[in-house]
């Protein structure tokens, strides 16, 4: 944690986005996390996704519940909307935003606790409904403001940091997004924005349910040997399907050229988001696969990441409930009463 | 690319860029802490230590420290003016407010070691080298041809940059160190000098000549015509006390900014400073020129010299070609004749600032010490030695004219060459300096400085009234910052000493320090040779002149990457690193002096029995 306010100087070569604003522009309050806490590397990942998509701070609504995890909406975008809910209703609350204006991109931030534990009942229910949303677990397996209990992700077999062995099994919320039907399902690293970035960025152009597990771990609680979310542990088990780039083509010819076949999705903007397989025999937009390969992972111990399952034609609760394009919150009396005309008509109906 | 060796003291001494930029390397961070910390003495004695002239060059200073200030590059693309820190005018403040409890923490003399050296001249490197030598326990005279030490100190810098009694105050702290001074006494005869029993000799006598313009109509008009610096030195001892109405003031480096506010000072009406080069290549520093121009005297460049008009045997105008800048292919600029017509620019005096030469008219040419073919004495450029073993020179005499820091820088080293050569040993090999590395952790979030870093812009120094300041040219026109401005100025400096130190075995690169960095200097990346790293930074190193701190392979096999170049030396990195791999260090860095530490014999030390 610290104390004095970040300077607000500047490097010289700080440049501007599209919509007028420096990376710097994106930023929150100074973060009260502890030193080196994975958090901190989300925040900075979903401050330069922001900076990069050019979008406007006062189009962004912050969601979250109780928690680390859910204090750092205050750590970044300062500019833009925030609602601090009730542990674990982060869901609900945002769902009704949503409803109300579906016009502002929502960020949903949560934690293992907030989402796997108290919040996982409105956790399923806002991924089946199809809320169009980013859905951020920052989940680093254990409750840190409680000093180290494992939390309902830890896996089994490991380690505490006073050496206690977990005997539960986790929940798995990947599993879980994939089966209840999230339409854009990945899993990143907070020691990797290279590859973090790009999988918000994906997330923020996502037309439905976007669900992002990233884990995050904690410096304080659980970065021992014997922990399964440790740097050392995820950095040895990491293993990515894919790579998103966003880049052009004409950048592409330069850059270095890597193994991995390359498809184009589509996205509900009209831009096509490239996505570089890792695995062969991977197929990114195949639901039950993806299942079985996360499973099959998870069975030997290791962490896949990466982009693991997108529906390029994913639809959202609104397209589900025929709710006009626009938002509720902008209709006038006009537009919401029919008129006495119109009752009379109605209850002569029913008569 | 090779990790960084920070064992080697050159590489933090160069992040310091303030005091990598000083010629006698002043720990300036460390004065300008004590400043703000309200400790005038001990910030004071900083410099004293290092600089010997802390009131004069608080005043007078070339200020090689404040172009190379990191808080200037820091600024921009930040505010709408960057600056660096007012250094020098901080440097004052600690001299304006010290107290008299300074006087008696002057260091004391050793008990006399029998040996004696010969100083010629009292300009500031002679008083550096008697002051370093006294301190030991030398004998040292110097010898000057005016009645009161301090040579161009006292006589080119005009009073009302330089008070009287701040020069009388500086040099007495060193002639009171039991000094001999002859003043009065110019030495007219090297050979004389070394055929008296003197163990060493060192020569600062300065550049003392005025280069003179030799066009038609200097010698008829020779009465209303003076060479800059004589004339400074006229005005400086009353014996010249008025001017002509119309002054023009030919030349562009300080002594012609002098000239020309101490002209408007004796009751010219109208001054003109003339220049053949352009405004920008003018040798004067930008704040003389802006002085200058802020008391109504206009810069006029492009201007080459041709004639001085006479009418009647009176000096009325001068004649002038207009040229302009062409620039060759290398680079190098010539002026070239824009083919306009001559222009007359009327005038009743001119005064000659176009450059200072050496001249050494007393030193017998057969005496042992060779010259070269500029008229400059064979040196070594470290020792200042001459081909004479027991003669050295210093300051302008050794290189030809710089300034009052250099000449500073000049004297200790020369009184290092001299210690070492008094005690038989080789003036070559040259002492390293002291160095300190130490962490200024205080507790989990708390530093021994003040990290927070400030927005405020550079103050101004406050001026005496023009119309008062006009009217005399005793009465100082700067008048110094106050405490609550020097506070506030001080605040400013980036202690670019306190050093941002990685211990890679450490780090888990959890990327804290990179989300923090508030100037996006660190990166952590795959290795690769210097070019193509400062290309990969997460803020491009275009700055080839700041070094990248470079760690050696991580866990993940890449490395850390820092551009040293607009570091805030906030801290924040290391308050954000949880396993303590960034630290804090303040770095100090003082050069060795005349005395048992730059020798290499070490007296051995003596034990000392106390009773039970």
């Amino acid at each position: 944690m610290t104390y004095i306010a970040r300077p607000k100087l500047h490097h010289p070569t700080l440049v501007r986005n599209k919509v007028g604003y420096t990376r710097r522009d994106y930023e929150g309050k100074i973060s009260t996390l502890c030193a080196g806490c994975g958090h901190d590397s989300i925040s900075a990942a979903i401050v330069q996704a922001c900076w990069e998509l050019d979008i406007e701070p006062h189009r962004v609504a912050k969601l979250s519940g109780i928690g680390c995890s859910s204090k750092t909406p205050d750590y970044f975008l300062g500019a833009s909307h925030g609602f601090n809910t009730v542990h674990g209703r982060m869901p609900s609350v945002l769902t009704g935003a949503n409803l109300a204006n579906r016009d502002l991109l929502y960020l949903g931030v949560s934690g293992d606790g907030d989402s796997a534990s108290i919040g996982l009942g409105q956790f399923a229910h806002a991924m089946r409904r199809g809320v169009r949303m980013v859905y951020i677990v920052e989940n680093n397996g254990v409750y840190g403001l409680t000093k180290g209990q494992f939390s309902a992700t830890a896996d089994r077999g490991s380690k505490s940091k006073k050496g206690v062995v977990n005997a539960d099994s986790p929940v798995d919320l990947i599993g879980m997004a994939l089966q209840l039907g999230a339409t854009y399902v990945a899993r990143g690293f907070s020691g990797d924005k290279t590859q973090l970035v790009p999988l918000i960025e994906g997330a923020i152009g996502h037309g439905g349910a976007a669900f992002i597990d990233v884990i995050s771990p904690c410096v304080a609680f659980n970065n021992h040997a014997g922990s399964t979310r440790s740097y050392d542990y995820v950095r040895e088990h990491n293993d990515a399907v894919s790579r998103i780039d966003f880049i052009d083509l004409a950048d592409e010819i330069k850059a270095e050229p890597s193994a991995g076949e390359v498809i184009s999705l589509p996205q509900p903007d009209g831009t096509r988001m490239r996505l570089r397989k890792l695995h062969a025999d991977y197929d990114p937009t195949d639901r039950i696969g993806a299942m079985n390969h996360v499973q099959a992972y998870q069975a030997q111990g290791e962490i896949l990441t990466g982009l693991l399952y997108v529906d390029p034609e994913a639809t959202d609760l609104h397209h589900g409930l025929n709710t006009v394009a626009r938002p509720l919150n902008a209709l006038t009396e006009a537009d919401l009463c029919p008129g006495a005309a119109a009752l009379t008509k109605l209850n002569g109906s029913l008569r | 690319m090779r990790p960084t060796d920070v064992d080697d003291p050159e590489y933090f001494h160069k992040v310091v860029d303030c005091q990598w930029a000083c010629p006698a390397h002043t720990p300036v961070p460390e004065y300008i802490r004590l400043i703000a910390q309200g400790r005038y003495d001990d910030a004071y004695m900083v410099n004293w230590v290092s600089n010997v002239f802390p009131g004069i060059l608080g005043r007078t200073c070339d200020r090689p420290c404040e172009p190379a200030c990191r808080r200037g590059r820091v600024e921009e693309a930040n505010t709408a003016k960057p600056e660096p820190v007012a250094i020098c005018r901080l440097k004052r403040v600690a001299a304006d407010f010290k107290g008299d409890e300074v006087r008696a923490r002057i260091q004391r003399t050793a008990a006399k070691n029998g040996k004696r050296v010969a100083c010629v001249g009292a300009g500031p490197a002679s008083l550096t080298v008697a002051r370093d030598l006294a301190a030991q326990g030398y004998s040292v005279t110097v010898f000057d041809g005016e009645q009161k030490a301090g040579g161009f100190i006292r006589t080119q810098i005009p009073r009302f940059r330089l008070p009287e009694s701040v020069i009388d105050e500086e040099c007495n702290y060193i002639l009171n160190l039991g000094v001999e001074f002859r003043g009065g006494q110019r030495v007219d005869s090297m050979a004389a000098l070394l055929a008296e029993p003197w163990d060493a000799v060192f020569v600062g006598c300065g550049a003392p000549r005025g280069r003179d313009l030799d066009i038609p109509g200097r010698r008829e008009a020779a009465a209303d015509i003076h060479i800059g610096i004589d004339w400074l030195a006229s005005v400086s001892f009353g014996h010249v006390t008025g001017v002509k109405k119309r002054v023009i003031v030919l030349g562009g480096g300080n002594t012609a900014m002098d000239c020309c506010r101490s002209a408007r000072r004796l009751g010219a009406d109208e001054v003109k400073v003339i220049v053949r080069s352009g405004y920008e290549e003018m040798k004067a520093s930008p704040w003389e020129k802006e002085d200058a121009m802020h008391e109504g005297i206009p810069i006029i460049n492009y201007h080459v010299p041709k004639a001085f008009v006479l009418e009647g045997g009176t000096l009325v105008a001068m004649r002038f070609e207009i040229v302009k800048a062409v620039y060759d292919a290398k680079g190098r600029r010539s002026l070239v004749p824009t083919g306009e017509p001559e222009v007359t620019i009327p005038c009743d005096e001119v005064l000659i600032a176009v450059g200072q030469e050496n001249s050494f008219p007393w030193i017998e040419r057969d005496c042992g010490i060779d010259f070269d073919d500029y008229g400059l004495p064979r040196l070594d450029a470290k020792t200042f030695q001459s081909s004479t073993a027991k003669v050295f020179f210093g300051g302008d005499a050794a290189f030809g004219p710089k300034n009052i820091i250099t000449a500073v820088a000049h004297g200790h080293e020369a009184a290092v060459s001299i210690d070492r050569f008094l005690h038989d040993e080789p003036v070559t090999k040259r002492p390293p300096p002291h160095v300190n590395l130490v962490s200024q952790k205080m507790g989990i979030h708390e530093w021994s400085y003040h990290n927070a870093v400030s927005s405020d812009l550079r103050s101004k120094v406050p001026w005496a009234a023009a119309q008062k300041a006009l009217q005399s040219i005793k009465v100082e026109v700067e008048l110094g910052f106050d405490p609550v401005t020097a506070l506030k100025e001080a605040e400013r400096c980036l202690n670019c000493d306190v050093q941002t130190v990685f211990t890679e075995k450490q780090c888990i690169e959890c990327d804290a320090c990179v989300d923090i960095c508030p100037m996006d200097c660190i990166t952590f990346t795959t290795d690769g040779e210097e070019a193509d790293l400062r290309t990969r930074l997460k803020a491009p190193a275009t700055n080839a002149d700041q070094a990248l701190y470079v760690s050696g392979p991580l866990k993940t096999l890449r490395v850390m990457v820092k551009d040293e170049d607009v570091c805030l030396h906030c801290g924040l990195c290391a308050e954000r690193c949880p396993t303590g791999a960034w630290d804090m260090q303040k770095f100090l860095l003082q050069t060795t002096m005349a005395g048992p530490a730059c020798r290499d014999a070490k007296p051995a030390t003596t034990r000392v029995v106390t009773a039970a």
